[in-house]
């Protein structure tokens, strides 16, 4: 029983890390934290401001649905 | 030890065999006794959950059987071939991306207003036959391009659908898909605005709600750059909050007439404020402004997609519109033509969207980790899409058939006087009143809500009828409404700046083997000049939208959903042409089927357009009708403009003709053998995320 238990909890913390990754994905978090390792920066005003700037040529040639 | 396992492992699968048949047997039984139901009820309205069940059911057993089908023996897909994201990989486009993770990224990017104001408009015909298309043509057509494509761009090194078509069928190919996506993109521009305007017009509440999501979006781009930078969930949450303070506010700017006046513009007026925002978006740095709305539009975009989704479950609403009305025989307000081919045009990206191949072939390929998983990302996202497409059908079905044509007819059909409009609508078999329609525009907070064409209204109509019935009752149907507004409104303001800097840069690229300077992404005279260019164009169609007696989406939405189905037939044309030079030829049917259903369809109907003798129909025969008539100073724009759309129409046919010749030209060369089936993939290089996995 216990053991069930820690299988539907393990899985349950594996499906809410997944959705969070994947909103880090789409709201570009994730990018941001790459970016930071990338450049060797801790997250700052100066730094956000560089990673938009990298960021922006790439994300605004991305077509969007319609 | 190993042997041991996996004869375990045998037994275990031998065991659980028969119990895996008899639970696709049932769902498969489900499956068609909901589907049956569907189409075959008559008479007395039917409950959303039938749609629902038969949704389910295809999904499910499409995705197990045919797409596993396609994935095994057509694609073979080979989870040991190192993929762009592994190879290339730089930590900015190419990065080995978990599976869930990029299929959440590419269903955020294929789901656009489409899937939402397309069935919204096609339930004219009733709800058959829009369910229908939204399940067969996803299932058959629109999965398999999504899937095809984005799994031919990763063995490609994540390259686009305009340079695969260069490379695959020839450089006609790749002209033509290149001159297909900038009109796909100008007239989209044009409908989606012109969806906006009819949404915002006379409606102060609403204007204001999206007027305060510029304060919103720059206090959310300062919090970003100043207070926490970089935490882009937290501010999205924070925007979405203000924003529905936004819209509990607009109730008071509408009751205060000296607001309300501020905040009230008429159709003209709404469409020059989107076209200069737009001219804005595309050539000023505001990214200040149009980064944070931009993330709020995502947040809202999945939050209500999610609550529709739970909503229609948990409520299982009733659908008061008949299976077929009588406008199946072409005759409908909300656009003239029969169901063939019209039906398929004005539903895209629910069944198939050729804009969807751009997705396929742009950011999603640099991301797979492992080939296999383009079956769930390609297949498995645009099914989410399509299931979308349903919802949409649902929110549309479950209003009074004849408040959904007094909401959607445009004033040149029924009338401009309310008892007019109610009087032609019950004639048709629909009853309606002028009090009902005043109860209801009441009852969301709008002076009117009759010649609200577009989709949007009728959209968010249906979505507050939905949620106020157990969330908040009537008393917060008007939030409902305008929540549902704001958000459709945010949605596509974020893809008309979005998809105006993608055009220009398109532009800018053509322009730059003119005149080098052009190109040069930075220089201000090109980004000018670009702008206004892509501006004028879909500002053009707008305007006509605006300008036109029947309402503009009568002869808009038709073209665009013809320009985006050629896209479609391009994406088609390529994946066909590589199954055969993957000497596959036998199974092409996969692609070549949908691919002959769309050029039956978009051949069919961009003749219809141009040449049908219904004024109501055919381009040339409004002009001669309009040449006929009367004169009024609008007379010669109105002439013009119907010619220009026929124009437009026939150009794009020709274009796609181009290519179809191209292709069939180079598959009946590979199959006489006279040419050599000469692909163009990147060279098979064994992943090390396996080995590293499994050592």
């Amino acid at each position: 029983m216990n053991r069930l238990k820690d299988s539907i909890g393990g899985s349950a913390a594996k499906i809410f890390e997944t959705a969070i990754a994947t909103l880090r994905e789409i709201f570009d978090e994730a990018a941001y934290a790459r970016f930071l390792e990338r450049a060797g920066m801790a997250s700052s005003s100066k730094a956000y401001a560089a990673f938009r700037r990298e960021f922006e040529e790439a994300k605004i040639r991305r077509p969007k649905c319609c | 030890m190993a042997g041991f396992v996996h004869n375990a492992a045998l037994v275990r699968n031998a065991m659980h065999k028969p119990l895996r048949i008899l639970a696709w047997a049932t769902v498969a039984l489900l499956g068609a006794v909901a589907v049956a139901a569907v189409a075959l009820h008559r008479g007395e309205p039917i409950n959303a959950l039938w749609l629902v069940m038969a949704a389910t059911c295809c999904y499910a057993l499409a995705y197990r059987f045919y797409s596993k089908f396609i994935a095994a023996k057509i694609l073979a897909l080979d989870g040991l071939r190192a993929t762009p994201a592994e190879r290339l990989e730089n930590g900015r486009d190419f990065l080995v991306t978990n599976k869930w993770v990029v299929f959440g990224h590419h269903f955020a990017a294929i789901a656009g207003p489409g899937p939402l104001v397309g069935p919204v408009l096609a339930a004219q015909f009733g709800y058959l036959p829009g369910t229908m298309w939204v399940l067969a043509g996803a299932v058959f057509a629109g999965c398999v391009q999504d899937f095809v494509i984005l799994l031919f761009s990763v063995r490609r090194d994540g390259k686009s659908l305009t340079e695969m078509a260069k490379d695959e069928i020839g450089p006609v190919g790749g002209f033509v898909a290149y001159l297909a996506v900038i009109a796909i993109l100008t007239i989209l521009l044009g409908v989606v605005a012109l969806i906006v305007v009819n949404a915002l017009k006379s409606s102060p509440w609403a204007t204001f709600t999206i007027a305060m999501t510029m304060p919103v979006a720059l206090l959310m781009g300062v919090y970003l750059r100043r207070i926490r930078p970089g935490k882009v969930l937290e501010v999205s949450a924070l925007g979405f909050v203000l924003v529905l303070t936004a819209i509990w506010g607009g109730q008071y700017v509408s009751q205060n007439p000296a607001l309300a006046r501020v905040f009230t513009f008429s159709a003209p007026t709404l469409a020059i404020l989107i076209m200069v925002y737009g001219f804005a978006a595309s050539a000023l740095p505001v990214w200040l402004l149009l980064a944070p709305r931009d993330y709020l539009s995502t947040f809202v975009k999945l939050g209500t997609i999610g609550l529709l989704a739970v909503g229609i479950v948990a409520l299982h609403p009733t659908l008061h519109m008949p299976a077929l009305t009588r406008f199946v025989d072409g005759t409908g307000p909300v656009f003239a033509g029969k169901i063939f081919p019209f039906a398929f045009i004005t539903i895209a990206c629910g069944a198939i969207s050729g804009f969807h191949a751009l997705i396929s072939s742009g950011t999603t390929p640099k991301m797979i980790a492992c080939e296999t998983e383009t079956r769930m990302v390609g297949y498995g996202a645009m099914m989410c899409e399509s299931a979308v497409a349903i919802m949409a059908i649902i929110a549309a079905c479950v209003m009074e058939p004849g408040v959904y044509f007094a909401i959607n007819s445009p004033a040149g059909i029924v009338g401009q006087a309310p008892a007019t409009a109610a009087a032609t609508i019950s004639a048709w078999g629909f009853p309606v009143t002028a009090p009902q329609m005043a109860a209801l525009a009441h009852a969301v907070g709008e002076q009117t809500l009759y010649n609200r064409t577009g989709g949007a209204p009728a959209f968010a109509v249906g979505m507050a009828h939905i949620f106020s019935h157990s969330l908040g009752g009537e008393t917060l149907m008007a939030l409902w409404y305008h929540f549902a507004i704001m958000f459709e409104a945010l949605f596509i303001l974020t893809i008309l700046d979005a998809g105006t800097r993608v055009a220009r840069f398109m532009v800018q690229d053509a322009l730059s083997h003119v005149y080098k300077p052009m190109g040069r992404t930075s220089w201000y005279p090109s980004i000018l000049v670009t702008s206004a260019l892509i501006v004028a164009m879909w500002g053009y169609f707008l305007w006509q939208g605006v300008k036109d007696p029947l309402g503009g989406i009568n002869s808009l939405w038709p073209l665009f959903g013809i320009s985006n189905q050629l896209l479609a037939t391009v994406a088609l044309c390529v994946a066909t042409t590589i199954i055969i030079k993957l000497h596959r030829a036998r199974y092409a049917a996969v692609t070549l089927a949908p691919l002959a259903w769309l050029v039956a369809v978009t051949f069919t109907a961009s003749w219809q357009k141009i040449f049908d003798a219904s004024p109501r129909v055919g381009f040339l025969a409004q002009a001669r009708a309009l040449e006929a008539a009367p004169a009024t100073s609008e007379t010669a724009r109105l002439i013009f403009n119907n010619r220009l759309d026929a124009a437009v129409t026939g150009v794009l046919v020709v274009m796609v003709t181009l290519v179809l010749f191209e292709s069939v030209r180079e598959w009946l060369g590979i199959l006489l053998g006279t040419k050599e089936a000469r692909l163009k993939e990147s060279p098979f290089v064994r992943t090390r995320l396996a080995m590293e996995e499994q050592g």
